[in-house]
């Protein structure tokens, strides 16, 4: 017998081996190496999660018990799969287009971005899946039970144990579903991770089956003969019970959280969807192949007694075939760690984009320009969350005693989960379903799911004996296994039958009594239509918003740069100068759906909705939604993009006229200045050379004075002059650069020294020399210049009571940028567009200099094929520096 | 720029032709027969509701062996039909996203759906 240490140590290998898959399969993915990884086999596979231990040791219990009814279970999903033209590819395809995160994120989207549905989703699926997962977790601890019975195993306890298995898959969850917050919400690691563990079962499964069949019944016909006389050896499957667990497991495999997340957000490819379509509905039908035969043969061979859910493991181990034992227990194994990190995973993401972030956005109150990173807070949330579910999972477990038959407990889940089936159905084909009528159903089955199925399953001390046999109330009807007086049926297909039907009832007549708001009609429009509407919805007017506090909100959703990147990107496209893109409508789309991928439909609309003032629905929008002439669609539509062109170009000229006008003013001032700045040291130099020349007697300590007092404002001059000159050549394009290779360190030290001897006032430089090591191809004196500016700007300008400044340098895929940020109170908004224009000086001239320094600078950068922004949505002033590293230089000639 | 793309794709100057090349019309009738699939399997799964089950006077039941034989067989076909049709049929999507894009083959695929059906 194979002691406790090996099974232990060859679980942890096994553990250890799936962790190296995913890993390399994440590393392969980001580096975009994984086309293997999204092929049609892969996804397929990942499909396999539908078939939990429940699947995999469940099965032949089940069949032990209660012959072929077992298949019941496969039977839904094939036909759901085959049928895939009705139902799936139009879910799959609203699941892209919409970026949709979970089955809650899907029914909120498609009622009006609804929170509340939302966490009714969410609360129900919470709610049907823990008892899942602690049916996994006992799976596990039985089959490690039963590898030990008859031994005497000092330390082993079934309880630790479970506790121990807990906290592992918890880990394993939130490593590989929680490293990262991507805009897409896929996993390549995990998805392959359980695309092996698929294999593993599958082959587990099949190899038990060989050995049952051929090894120890002998043979197909014997095989046949044994069934045929076993206690089930007749067909005796209850007619209502077939039919409604074959309908209940086809809800269940659309709805279930786990499925949602593998086949409708981990889809990379529509088309997988074809070859999946007829392969899994072939893996499920070699896994359930031999759970006839092994369960027959189970039958006749162990002992009276014996458990049946646990013939998968125990038959092989009595027959003293360790080995294949330990391959059905890494199966079973398999089965029980795929499920409950998808699971985990699916409802860690669900709780935290649709509960915790709304609690926390509303907590906040002071809008969504927020301080503080929000990944980062999603990422712990999902943390959290998991860890909180396996905590679930573990107590349902403890409270349940672990006694109840595998299939039982499966079936409550499903039940559960299905009651999401008729606001989904709804959703995807009637356009006249409504959020209220989605709540109403989704209420109904919920409290119809939890008083005849889950409360009585449960049972013990919860619910008082008398609620069962008297009813609530001690009203007749209200029996929780028979509603309404019709008694008889069975349990489970009396819960079914009356929470689907009412709650879908309660679904069309709320819907049908309710009115739709308009955003829920024009998402109604968008999911319905899906194929013919490629666009998305179109929800907001933007004139309002600000593009600045757009940035910011993004920032702390995205991260910085991505952040910077996408709107710079959008900025481009809308042929903006700068880094801020106009509100247009379509820009507020673009941006709500990147951030749905991180945070959910809800979450992202609300967020917007903050900054923008209140959501609104174009007038073409509305027009779509009351399927208005597509004439007068078109032409408004075409007015509108004309309108809109024509405000954005008038606004264009605006600045223009108003740069201009500016731009002329400061000429004037800068005139008027420049003939001061020459007069005054004229007046001086001509005033004390007439001293000089005229007065007899002056001590030559005088002389020396006056005389030093002449050169110091001919230099003052010259120093003017050399300015004025600079620019000009450099605009003419007449300078020569002397090109040179060295490291960005260097040229700051040596700009630093420059620019801090002799100021007033103390300036402190923040610097991280570890990122400056690198090497530029430049005008390293020209550059040094331009560095010498910026501090020394700082130095002037900052008003901070002790200044400060930050240089950041960031190597960007071969752009380099250096970052200067100061702590003062920065350029005011209405000076930003002017500060690099010729004699521009911000308010009035405090600190001497003709006001040339930015424009050289910019000149010079643009010399060097860089330039020099200023850097919005900063705290102070805020430069930015961006040139090509030497690598890149390299590279391009 | 939305009023172009929906223009393009159903401007209300031409509506879709009643008639349909042959080889668009063989397509649609493909998807249709792929659509008919889980109604026929459900059918046919629905059969052994009718079988005689129990200890019935004079009636045999149904042994196991048989059943799962039925079942079985059905499931396997089930699954052929499904992946020959998802090969036959596997040019469909690309025509129905280019009601999106440019569509190649006119106005087959997905354009003119809700009224052709």
């Amino acid at each position: 017998m194979a002691t406790v240490n090996v099974l232990i140590v060859v679980s942890l290998v096994y553990v250890a081996f799936l962790f190296a898959v995913a890993f390399i399969a994440d590393r392969l993915a980001a580096t975009g190496r994984s086309t293997w990884l999204r092929t049609p086999l892969v996804y397929t596979l990942s499909l396999s999660i539908y078939c939990t231990a429940w699947t995999f040791y469940g099965a032949v219990g089940y069949a032990a018990r209660s012959g072929l009814e077992f298949v019941t279970i496969y039977l839904g999903p094939t036909l759901v799969m085959v049928g895939w033209w009705w139902g799936l590819r139009k879910l799959v395809r609203i699941g892209r287009s919409q970026r949709v995160t979970s089955i809650a994120d899907l029914i909120s989207s498609r009622y009006g971005k609804s929170n509340t549905l939302a966490i009714g989703v969410t609360v129900l699926a919470v709610l049907g899946v823990t008892p899942y997962i602690a049916l996994q977790l006992q799976s596990i601890t039985l089959s490690f039970s039963n590898f030990f019975e008859g031994q005497q195993v000092a330390h082993y306890n079934d309880t630790r144990m479970v506790l121990w298995v807990a906290a592992g898959l918890a880990i394993f969850a939130i490593l590989f579903g929680t490293r990262n917050l991507d805009a897409n919400e896929r996993h390549h690691g995990v998805v392959t991770a359980v695309a092996v563990e698929a294999v593993v079962k599958l082959v587990a499964l099949l190899a038990v089956g060989i050995f049952v069949v051929w090894g120890l019944a002998g043979g197909v016909g014997e095989t046949l003969a044994r069934i045929d006389e076993s206690r089930i050896g007749t067909w005796q499957v209850d007619a209502s019970r077939w039919a409604a667990i074959t309908f209940l497991s086809a809800a269940a495999f659309v709805t279930l959280p786990r499925m949602f997340q593998v086949m409708v957000v981990e889809n990379d490819d529509e088309r997988h969807l074809r070859t999946a379509a007829w392969a899994f509905p072939l893996y499920m039908l070699l896994i359930s192949l031999f759970v006839v035969p092994i369960a027959a043969v189970g039958l006749e061979l162990m002992p009276e007694g014996a458990n049946p859910d646990m013939f998968v493991l125990t038959l092989p181990l009595s027959q003293g075939r360790e080995g294949l034992a330990m391959l059905s227990f890494l199966g079973g194994f398999s089965s029980a760690t795929s499920m409950v990190i998808v699971a985990a995973m699916a409802l860690s993401t669900m709780v935290s984009n649709h509960i915790v972030m709304p609690i926390w956005l509303s907590r906040r109150g002071g809008g969504a320009s927020v301080s503080g990173d929000v990944r980062h807070l999603v990422l712990i949330s999902r943390r959290i969350a998991i860890g909180v579910i396996m905590a679930l999972g573990y107590f349902y477990f403890e409270l349940s005693g672990g006694g109840a038959a595998l299939a039982t407990i499966g079936l409550v889940s499903f039940t559960g989960v299905a009651q999401i089936l008729p606001a989904l159905v709804g959703g995807l084909f009637w356009r006249g379903a409504t959020r209220a009528g989605a709540l109403a159903g989704l209420g109904t089955g919920f409290a119809l799911w939890v008083y005849t199925l889950l409360l009585p399953g449960i049972g013990g001390g919860l619910v008082p004996e008398s609620l069962l046999s008297q009813g609530l109330f001690g009203i007749g009807w209200l029996r929780p296994q028979a509603l309404f007086g019709i008694e008889g049926l069975d349990p489970t297909v009396h819960a079914v039958m009356w929470s689907m039907a009412l709650n879908t009832a309660a679904f069309c007549i709320v819907s049908l009594l309710s009115f739709p708001g308009p955003l829920e009609r024009l998402q109604g429009a968008q999911f319905v239509n899906v194929f013919e509407h490629s666009a998305g919805p179109r929800g907001w007017t933007g004139s309002v918003a600000q593009s600045e506090d757009l940035m910011i909100m993004s920032q702390r959703i995205m991260g910085a740069g991505e952040a910077q990147d996408f709107f710079r990107r959008e900025a481009q496209m809308q042929g903006v100068r700068g880094n801020l893109p106009e509100p247009t409508p379509a820009f507020l789309e673009r941006l709500e759906r990147k951030l749905a991928g991180s945070v959910g439909a809800a979450t992202a609309h609300a967020m917007i909705g903050q900054i923008v003032g209140g959501s609104s629905v174009s007038v073409e929008d509305l027009l779509a939604v009351a399927d208005e002439s597509a004439q007068l669609l078109e032409y408004s539509s075409r007015l509108e993009a004309k309108s809109a062109e024509l405000a954005r170009t008038a606004r264009k000229l605006q600045e223009a006229n108003e740069k201009l006008t500016q731009i002329s003013r400061q000429k004037d001032a800068f005139l008027s200045q420049i003939s001061h700045e020459l007069r005054t040291p004229m007046t001086s130099i001509r005033a004390f050379s007439e001293i000089l020349r005229d007065t007899e007697g002056l001590s030559a300590e005088e002389k020396t004075r006056y005389a030093a007092i002449i050169h110091d404002e001919t230099l003052r001059l010259t120093r003017l002059l050399n300015d004025l000159l600079d620019l000009s050549v450099l605009e003419n394009g007449e300078v020569t650069l002397n090109m040179s290779t060295g490291a960005l360190r260097d040229v700051l030290d040596r700009a630093v020294a420059t620019a801090l001897t002799g100021v007033e006032r103390p300036l402190k430089v923040n610097r991280r020399r570890a990122n400056e090591g690198i090497i530029v191809h430049s005008d390293l004196d020209r550059l040094a210049q331009v560095f010498i500016n910026l501090i020394s700007n700082a130095a002037k300008y900052c008003d901070a009571e002790k200044p400060e400044l930050s240089i950041s340098v960031h190597d960007l895929n071969g752009q380099v940028t250096v970052d200067f940020l100061d702590n003062g109170s920065g350029v005011p908004p209405e000076a930003r567009a002017m500060v690099f224009e010729k004699f521009a000086r911000v308010g009035s001239d405090q600190a001497g200099g003709a006001g040339l320094g930015l424009a050289i600078c910019r000149e010079i950068m643009h010399r060097l094929g860089g330039e020099v922004t200023y850097l919005s949505g900063q705290k102070g002033g805020a430069f930015r520096v961006t040139l090509t590293s030497a690598r890149e230089k390299v590279a391009a000639q | 720029m939305t009023g172009a793309g929906a223009g393009r794709g159903r401007s209300p100057a031409a509506p879709p032709p009643v008639f349909l090349e042959r080889q668009s019309y063989r397509r649609r009738r493909l998807i249709d027969a792929a659509r008919l699939l889980p109604i026929l399997g459900a059918t046919l799964f629905a059969i052994p509701l009718l079988w005689p089950r129990g200890q019935g006077e004079g009636v045999d039941p149904v042994p196991t062996s048989s059943a799962s034989l039925y079942i079985f067989s059905v499931w396997a076909g089930l699954i052929v039909l499904s992946g020959l049709f998802g090969y036959l049929a596997r040019g469909q999507e690309r025509s129905d996203d280019g009601s999106s894009g440019g569509s190649s083959d006119g106005n087959g695929g997905g354009a003119g759906e809700p009224g052709d059906v």
